[in-house]
């Protein structure tokens, strides 16, 4: 295990390069640049602008500076957000999309977790039909919409919490609904699924057949099995949702980060792309990792050799 | 029990049970999967068949006042959007994309995600983190400029748009699939294959998928609304679907803007979105169930 994690991380190393190269290449040759606007800039401004910026080299040139700098730890300057280095806008969102996103996260895996045991435990009851029900309008119903219905029912009309703003805890209690609803939705329906799977494998019967009690069974044996897919989901969608919520931050005004991956992509913001892709495939991979890992120490099926 | 096993004692017209039989008797004896099944082939219906029954054009601005609500009497049954249009009959035509795009997808996910999982859970070893990591670099690229460059090098295309969301949708579910595989290779059951002598091909596709059915029949119908929102997603930003045809996502996302002033513009194909989930989740449930292997035979 701990050999296989080594090697992964080392592996990790170059599967940051290629996805430094291809996004950098994958940007570049997408049509529109940073500075062009409604109107066009004077070509002499224009040809200023590009060699404050670096762009009037050779491509090559650019990315293997890009990957030099990089290798130092610098993102670069920001192309939108003048005066801005792309790092200081990652830091200083980062910390504030963590926060909301690790918190529906924990929310969503203790509760979606709970309904998909409940439900899977009473297979085709009304019980059942009821939680799953619940469950699918998690998914069904869209975070553009249970945003701004929420900001007008529990904001506006009933005046319990804040509407815009940041910084008070009143103002992350929205956000974190609308973003935990979908999750839970997502965990609970496979948590049912792979936990009625395995309520009928031979391991479980045994468990019971040695008269254990049933809530020992199904927490120390079903449960453990049962959750393997849960944590498949739960890799990516960690990276995706602590990295923000572009709709989320959005319509509740948040200072995250999510913005700026659809934002610095129809801005032509080049480096902000970059370094968003760049922190994002980190993120990925080491989440990725950690799920890999995760599968050892759950199901003792799984083995790394 | 015994009377089966009286019956093929004393019989010799007692046929064997395929499992496809099976399945289906199973299947149809699900009433909630049943009641899906007829709502969601209405749906279809509705939405390709009935706006080509002498309704109005989707981009008829007709003479009717913008933002109606809904009246019988003038034959908007769903009242009108901002210019006029007939909600109900764009409902319908949402409904043609949003359905096309969600199946298409969805079954370009399914087929990708659960071929490369199995594969490499099955293998393991270097093929599986060669193949992983391909699935790590994925999961990273810039979305909106791989939409960008599709768009570019192959023209505004609806194709194009099946073909981009599914090609990162089947990610999530690849490694859903793998992790299983993963866990399943070392029971029993797959080492009697292996000492048969099966080839891999055979054992992943016999033998691993339908024991993994359960996560992905679920996880498929987590991906249908996932790829219907990432359609209107892309076509807000003018990526997608280009006016005047619509989709359920683009017609719920206008509606939310003005939710306070014209309700019907949300709820209606909100609902008819939702239904449409609803019955695929509980026709995936029923599938599901009816296809385990495990099944409890009676």
């Amino acid at each position: 295990m701990v050999r296989y994690a080594v090697h992964r991380l080392l592996v990790a190393i170059p599967t940051l390069v290629v996805i430094v190269t291809i996004a950098f290449f994958l940007i570049r040759i997408a049509p529109g640049g940073p500075f062009d606007l409604e109107r066009p800039l004077h070509p002499k401004v224009m040809e200023h602008l590009e060699r404050i910026y670096q762009l009037d080299r050779p491509l090559h040139e650019q990315y293997l500076s890009y990957l030099r700098n990089l290798l130092a730890g610098d993102l670069g300057p920001s192309f939108y957000f003048r005066d801005f280095t792309v790092s200081e806008l990652i830091l200083s969102g980062l910390p504030i999309s963590v926060q909301v996103g690790a918190s529906a996260l924990l929310l969503a895996l203790g509760l979606g977790g709970l309904l998909g045991v409940a439900a899977a435990l009473r297979q085709n009851t009304r019980s059942d039909y009821a939680v799953m029900t619940v469950a699918t309008l998690g998914v069904t119903v869209p975070n553009f919409v249970v945003a701004p219905v929420l900001t007008l029912i529990i904001g506006l009309q009933l005046q319990l919490l804040p509407v815009g703003g940041w910084g008070k805890p009143g103002n992350y209690v929205l956000p974190i609904i609308a973003l935990c609803l979908p999750q839970i939705a997502a965990i609970a329906r496979l948590t049912r699924a792979s936990m009625i799977e395995v309520l009928s494998s031979n391991f479980v019967r045994t468990a019971r057949a040695k008269g254990l009690r049933e809530s020992v069974t199904i927490t120390r044996h079903a449960i453990r099995a049962a959750i393997l897919p849960v944590v498949s989901y739960m890799g990516p969608a960690v990276a995706n949702i602590i990295t923000g919520s572009v709709v989320v931050e959005q319509i509740f005004s948040i200072p995250g980060i999510g913005r700026y991956f659809v934002q610095g992509s129809l801005n032509r913001d080049y480096t902000l792309v970059m370094g968003v892709t760049v922190f994002y495939g980190a993120l990925i991979i080491l989440c990725n990792l950690i799920a890999d890992l995760l599968y050892g120490v759950l199901d003792p099926k799984v083995r790394y050799d | 029990m015994t009377a089966t096993n009286l019956a093929v004692a004393s019989g010799p017209e007692i046929r064997g049970r395929s499992l496809w039989a099976d399945a289906r008797t199973r299947f149809f004896r699900n009433k909630a999967a049943v009641t899906s099944l007829v709502i969601f082939v209405l749906i279809v219906f509705a939405c390709y068949v009935v706006p080509y029954l002498g309704l109005r054009a989707p981009d008829d601005l007709g003479n009717y006042e913008s933002w109606g609500a809904p009246d019988l009497e003038s034959g908007y049954l769903l009242g009108t959007d901002a210019n006029g249009r007939d909600l109900f009959v764009r409902t319908l035509y949402g409904g043609q994309i949003s359905l096309l795009v969600g199946f298409t997808a969805t079954m370009v996910s399914l087929v990708i995600g659960v071929i490369w999982g199995a594969t490499a859970g099955f293998i393991g070893g270097r093929v599986d983190g060669f193949m992983m990591r391909i699935v790590d670099i994925l999961y990273s690229m810039p979305f909106i400029f791989f939409v960008i460059l599709l768009m570019v090098f192959f023209g505004r295309n609806i194709i194009l748009l099946f073909v981009a969301i599914g090609a990162v949708e089947w990610l999530t579910m690849a490694r859903i699939v793998r992790g299983q595989v993963m866990s399943l290779r070392r029971q029993e059951f797959i080492e009697a294959c292996l000492s048969l002598g099966l080839s891999r091909r055979r054992i992943i596709l016999r033998h691993m998928i339908p024991n993994v059915l359960g996560p992905i029949a679920v996880y498929t119908t987590l991906t249908i609304p996932a790829v219907m929102l990432l359609e209107a997603f892309l076509s807000f930003l003018g990526l997608g679907v280009q006016p005047p045809m619509s989709s359920w996502g683009l017609l719920i996302k206008e509606g939310a803007e003005m939710m306070e002033e014209a309700p019907w513009l949300l709820i209606y194909p909100g609902l008819l979105f939702s239904l449409t989930l609803f019955s695929l989740n509980f026709l995936g449930d029923g599938l599901r169930d009816a296809l385990d292997p495990k099944a409890s035979k009676d």
